[in-house]
């Protein structure tokens, strides 16, 4: 086997993974967002609540589509790379994902298409009936990928049958606790970043004193979901803990940085891991029995140490251990800027903090951040398993993979992925500068009228912006 | 059982390449006007549609790994390179829908990365076709052939050939959808189009014949294959008739006829065998509780996903109206 095309592999499964999530984890809180507005413009007939929703299916529309490209790559990349894993584990990954699939993309697919063009050709109930089955389709395809990711997280439910993960209990693979725990966290996070999105962006709008009543409606209902949310995600945030604790002690003793076996144990805060001596540098640490209260909700627990760990078999531990304090810090911040923000919204004062404004502006990086490093904790923490403690990822690759085809293929999607991100993220960002009354640019005379003209130009409506409209 | 999933898999083959077919065909045609009007009406006549028909491309590959794991870890990894370029070029063709609205200095980019995008897909998906055909290099039940084992000139021949009956499918689906300047054009490049495809179907044949491919020794053996063929041929007769006539409906149904008895003669030729001569559909099939458990998916959600296909031409039927309105 070829190391090089091993780690150019994982490389490449690392990049289009996390250029991926990006986008569903977007796009699943706009569409319930999107979901939202469209129910409340029909049930109040507001038309400021059409103006925004007009205004952020724009942006939808351009996430999502990223979403997709970069998706279809996912369900093929399985098969390239890493042919043995997908031989082995077919039986169990391939109807998990058949089912993704079949539930969710053709879902969204179809009523995407009503959404963005088909306004004018169907009747209100029904566009709002395909706003929720879009946002419907988002998260059945979230409920699928967390039972596969799960799987490979704590295998369950097979025996092992010429080679292959043969599954023998599905009611296991799908109905377990390790499913029900990530499901909802992932879904919350996703939630969260469809608030904070909206939320910074209404923040924008009144700090530059624009779009009196549509800022106003994003600000505070962005706010108010994450104040609700976040403690929500914080609760089954620990109960993933609890899992890992469970299933996957060499990850749980990489995130606590912790090497020596401990009972009661205690809890390291900050450090630096010195992963050659096996020990802490620069370490803040709480006392016992932090450590056990937090893993295992015991004042006397024992918690296993990576030096009681073959060293074979742990995972790159400073990659797990930052990512996973980035990923608590972000939410430490949201948790506070959502609760501050709320409050001062009930007491009306918000509008007039303009540090909050700006904060509240400043924080839409944060939720993605937080994603992307709770997912890095939790794959790379699964390292060296591709599927825990049963195949490893040396294991898994295709065997006669070059190297000369990894580099071509991982060069190919450098270039594209960072051509259309710039100018998807350039895109987005104007869309927003420009608001949602504005135009990006004087559209020419075209013909096809029978659509709005195009998703990104102009709102099919144009409606002043509601100055002074109060609420 | 096994049989089941081998028919939801031939259905979903189908529908992808007469549905997204047919936009890649506009995307390659694309690059034969530069009138912006023209351009934008070409876009339309696919747009709220094209996103659902490269579903099924996707439908294809999970039915692949859940049904048959064994022919999906080969197949995919030993078209590695045809596979990753086909798709670069789809990822450059849907982002294209999105972006050229989005600005007007820019717009050349993403007209070239649509037609570029679908010409470059269209191409890989006729090269690994064309390399399945003529025989994959496995040795031990693992790939032997190499990175660059799928470039052979046969292959790179239908890779052609799928370009030309792509864009043949575009220009029908054109003829369907629009009106005035779009569909003249689309008219007259049906017929270069379809003398092409006919002269590249010639051509393969030929080929066969003087190389002893295989897959050839199947047909001498099982005259009944020859349906289809007949089944095209007679589509053919029925196509070159509404040309002449420029009928708008015909030319896109009879197509897809041609498609549909083309793609009969391959797999029925290659039966039982889902890797020529290598793996046959049994030896394939994933185990018992695998299938069991995706057969709900079949019975009821593939269904499902049908109905959702026909809402979505329910709802964007009919001509794109081309009044000019201000806005």
């Amino acid at each position: 086997m070829d190391m090089t095309a091993l780690l150019l592999s994982r490389i490449q499964f690392a990049f289009t993974i996390t250029f991926h999530i990006i986008f569903p984890s977007f796009t699943i809180g706009l569409a319930a967002w999107l979901t939202v507005l469209e129910a409340l413009r029909l049930a109040t007939g507001r038309p400021v609540y059409r103006v925004v929703f007009d205004f952020w299916l724009k942006i939808f529309g351009v996430a999502f589509g990223l979403g997709v490209v970069s998706g279809i790559v996912m369900a093929f990349q399985f098969g390239t790379n890493w042919s043995v894993l997908s031989k082995m584990s077919g039986p169990i990954q391939g109807p998990l994902l058949m089912y993704e699939t079949f539930t969710a993309f053709m879902l969204e697919a179809t009523f995407f298409g009503v959404l963005i063009f088909g306004r004018s050709r169907v009747p209100p109930w029904f566009y709002l009936f395909s706003t929720a089955m879009v946002a419907l389709g988002t998260t059945f395809s979230a409920f699928w990928i967390m039972v596969n990711n799960s799987w490979m997280q704590v295998p369950s439910g097979y025996v092992m049958e010429n080679g292959a993960f043969v599954p023998n209990d599905w009611t296991k693979i799908i109905f377990n606790s390790v499913v029900w725990s990530r499901f909802p966290h992932m879904l919350l996070a996703s939630y969260l970043t469809g608030a904070f999105c909206v939320a910074a962006t209404g923040a924008w709008y009144v700090l530059r004193k624009e779009y009196h009543a549509e800022s106003r409606i994003m600000l505070r209902m962005g706010l108010g979901l994450a104040a609700v949310l976040m403690p929500i995600q914080l609760v089954f945030g620990h109960l993933n803990g609890g899992y890992v604790n469970t299933y996957q002690p060499s990850k749980m003793a990489a995130i606590e940085g912790r090497w020596n076996d401990e009972k009661p144990a205690g809890e390291v805060l900050f450090a630096w891991p010195d992963v050659e001596s096996r020990r802490n540098l620069f370490a803040i640490t709480l006392p016992p029995p932090f450590g056990s209260l937090i893993d295992s909700d015991s004042l006397t627990a024992a918690e296993t140490g990576l030096n009681s760990i073959p060293p074979e078999n742990w995972p790159p531990v400073v990659i797990p251990f930052f990512s996973f304090r980035i990923m608590v810090g972000c939410g430490m911040v949201m948790l506070g800027l959502a609760w501050l923000g709320t409050y001062l919204s009930f007491k009306r004062r918000l509008e007039r903090n303009r540090l909050l404004l700006w904060l509240t502006f400043l924080s839409f990086p944060l939720p993605f951040i937080a994603i992307l490093t709770g997912w890095f904790t939790a794959e790379v923490g699964r390292q060296p398993w591709v599927v825990f403690g049963v195949l490893r990822t040396a294991d898994a690759m295709t065997p006669f993979l070059s190297t000369r085809e990894a580099t071509i293929s991982l060069l190919i999607f450098c270039a594209i992925y960072a051509f259309i991100f710039a100018f998807g993220i350039f895109y987005i960002y104007r869309l927003i500068r420009t608001g949602p009354a504005g135009k990006l640019f004087e559209t020419p005379r075209l013909a096809v009228p029978s659509r709005p003209m195009s998703l990104g130009n102009a709102s099919p409506i144009h409606e002043p912006s509601h100055f002074g409209a109060g609420e | 059982m096994v049989m089941f999933w081998v028919s939801l898999l031939a259905i979903s083959i189908l529908l992808y390449v007469l549905l997204d077919g047919a936009d890649l065909g506009i995307g390659i045609l694309f690059a034969s006007t530069r009138g912006e009007e023209e351009r934008h009406v070409m876009l339309s006549a696919v747009e709220p549609i094209w996103d659902g028909n490269e579903t099924w491309l996707v439908v294809t590959g999970v039915i692949l790994w859940g049904a048959f794991p064994v022919v999906y870890a080969t197949l995919l990894s030993a078209f590695y390179l045809p596979l990753f370029l086909m798709l670069a070029g789809l990822i450059l063709r849907g982002v294209a829908f999105e972006f050229r609205n989005k600005t007007q200095r820019m717009r050349w980019i993403w007209d070239l990365s649509f037609a570029g995008g679908s010409l470059i897909a269209s191409f890989m998906q006729g090269i690994t076709v064309g390399a399945l055909v003529e025989g994959l290099q496995v040795t031990n039940g693992q790939y032997s052939g190499g990175d660059f084992g799928w470039l052979t000139p046969f292959a790179a021949l239908c890779g052609i050939g799928l370009c030309l009956g792509y864009a043949l499918l575009g220009a029908c689906w054109l003829v369907k959808k629009c009106d005035a300047e779009v569909r003249d054009r689309a008219h007259r490049q049906i017929r270069v189009l379809a003398v092409s495809v006919l002269v590249f179907l010639v051509v393969v044949f030929v080929y066969a014949l003087t190389e002893h491919l295989p897959i050839l020794h199947r047909w001498i053996d099982r005259p009944y294959l020859f349906a289809f063929p007949a089944i095209g041929a007679i589509a053919a007769i029925v196509l070159g008739h509404s040309i002449l006539s420029l009928n708008d409906r015909w030319p896109f149904y009879m197509v897809a006829l041609i498609f549909v008895s083309a793609f009969g003669t391959l797999a029925l030729s290659f039966w039982p065998y889902m890797i020529p001569f290598v793996v046959t559909v049994d030896e394939a099939a994933a185990p018992r509780s695998s299938l069991e458990f995706m057969f709900w998916g079949g019975a009821v959600v593939f269904p499902l996903m049908l109905l959702y296909t026909l809402v979505s031409y329910t709802v964007f039927r009919g001509k794109i109206k081309t009044t000019a309105v201000h806005y």
